[in-house]
């Protein structure tokens, strides 16, 4: 498996941590309620489709990419900087 | 193989949005300004070396007061020069992107992997890479290095 890095290129898994969903980018103000940061925390989507993920390129540039993939096809179809997605 | 010893290595990582002034007051103290990310690149008076995403290395003094976290690394890195006709077979064994001429040019730098290593990588000649890794694993590197150039030579 191959990811491409925005800075880096096209890179080995091994060069990558993985994070998970890519929740972390769409954190509830601190006044939404209980219900906003139980999902926030605790509930995850299981797609049969596109699905978004954060890896961390650990042993390349440092940086946290959004991972576009297909969980039925494993097709990779976009690679972001989590910096620029979260602006 | 030879060891590379740099008498100053500072890593700049420039503040927010100030990428381009930092970058801007380098180059008036060194001459040069930060690389584009995977190039490194020289002057006779210093280098600097892209090291990840907003990271340079900088081999010489510099200040960059309220543009960039400055910090001072001289002794924290063990850098390799490793030279030779099969310097990209041996490279190849042990880290995982394309080091081949057509690939990866004179001026070029990858932050990558050398084993379980995390290294940079540049290629400073036709056949010549420095290899750059922290200190404490230097031992691992030179032995890392000299396996994998006695393995080819085996073939």
């Amino acid at each position: 498996m191959r990811i491409t890095c925005p800075h880096c290129g096209e890179r080995d898994r091994r060069e990558f941590y993985y994070q998970g969903d890519a929740v972390a980018l769409a954190r509830p103000a601190p006044d939404a309620g209980a219900q906003a940061w139980d999902d926030y925390l605790h509930n995850r989507d299981n797609p049969a489709g596109d699905t978004q993920d954060l890896w961390f390129h650990e042993a390349g540039c440092g940086a946290w990419i959004v991972v576009t993939r297909n969980t039925v096809t494993h097709a990779v179809a976009d690679t972001k900087l989590a910096a620029m997605v979260k602006r | 193989m030879t060891e590379v010893t740099l008498d100053r290595i500072m890593s700049a990582a420039p503040f927010a949005g100030l990428t381009k002034p930092a970058s801007a007051a380098l180059k008036e103290q060194i001459g040069l300004g930060l690389s584009a990310p995977g190039r490194a690149i020289s002057n006779r008076r210093a280098r600097v070396i892209w090291a990840g995403q907003r990271m340079w290395l900088v081999a010489a003094d510099v200040a960059l007061d309220g543009l960039a976290a400055v910090t001072d690394q001289s002794d924290a890195w063990a850098i390799l020069r490793i030279e030779g006709p099969g310097v990209v077979d041996v490279l190849a064994r042990l880290v995982p992107i394309d080091l081949r001429a057509d690939h990866f040019k004179g001026g070029h730098t990858a932050r990558t992997m050398l084993g379980h290593m995390s290294v940079g990588i540049t290629r400073v000649g036709a056949q010549a890479f420095e290899v750059m890794a922290m200190r404490s694993m230097a031992a691992t590197l030179v032995h890392e290095l000299q396996s994998a150039a006695e393995n080819v030579a085996a073939r």
